[in-house]
């Protein structure tokens, strides 16, 4: 599933990375909990989110994800948009709310992770 | 060998929000230098979770992250106020982090038993009142 594909899905706006959305992910992951996605997620190229501050941009700079979807219409802040860019993160903004997104694309073939 | 890179980091304990900097350029660091993905996402989310304990629990410190032909080594000291019981400290789930930092996304009892999951040896030195260093290394 491309990135366009997500966004369209999600009824999304593009908050940056406008050139990056012809990317290819296989899997994505959802959660509020940081920690949580340094400790279980392994190679998810998307993380949903609805926790809205610069660690959610830095944590999936250090898992090498491609894409943030914020959920429930969160907004990011300019000092996360800068961060995204420098990282080559696409930031996207849904009005749905987790379950929905997760469930959404979990639908459409966008999986999770593989269980050990 | 004992050719080395160092690279030098103070960690700001004032604030959450640029907590984590050190980590990001220490990525870029190491992709320059051509290291191998995965080694670089193992160094990068162990000093990670080294940096927001030191800003959640230690009010900051210095990181230093060493990198060898064979291993990088990273070092992370701090003046905070040590850790009473590492052995529970280790456990996944335990953690004395505030409810602010988990509102935060945080605190959730999982950054040692990361640390030490994502490195090939961490060893932990820690005196109560006095502060703790922490030297994880990851081999190539």
């Amino acid at each position: 599933m491309t990135i366009r594909e997500i966004r369209d899905l999600l009824d999304a706006d593009v908050i940056c990375g406008e050139d990056l959305l012809e990317e290819d992910v296989h899997s994505a992951c959802g959660s509020d909990m940081m920690s949580d996605v340094l400790a279980y997620v392994k190679d998810q190229a998307v993380l949903l989110t609805g926790l809205v501050n610069s660690q959610v941009i830095r944590t999936a700079a250090m898992m090498d994800m491609l894409c943030v979807v914020f959920v429930r219409s969160k907004v990011p802040s300019p000092e996360m948009i800068e961060l995204a860019k420098d990282s080559s993160i696409v930031l996207l903004a849904s009005k749905k709310r987790m379950y929905e997104a997760c469930g959404t694309l979990f639908a459409h073939g966008l999986n999770g992770a593989k269980h050990e | 060998m004992s050719d080395k890179l160092t690279f030098h980091f103070d960690v700001d304990g004032e604030s959450f929000v640029s907590a984590g900097q050190a980590s990001v350029q220490v990525k870029k660091n190491l992709r320059e230098l051509g290291l191998p993905p995965e080694v670089i996402r193992r160094v990068s989310i162990a000093m990670y979770e080294g940096e927001i304990n030191m800003v959640i629990h230690a009010n900051g410190g210095v990181a230093d992250v060493d990198v060898y032909e064979d291993k990088v080594v990273i070092v992370l000291d701090d003046k905070g106020p040590g850790i009473k019981d590492v052995a529970l400290a280790m456990q996944e789930g335990y953690s004395t982090a505030s409810d602010q930092v988990r509102s935060l996304g945080f605190g959730a009892g999982m950054g040692l038993p990361n640390m030490k999951r994502y490195t090939d040896d961490m060893v932990i030195e820690t005196v109560v009142g006095v502060g703790t260093k922490i030297t994880m290394t990851i081999r190539l």
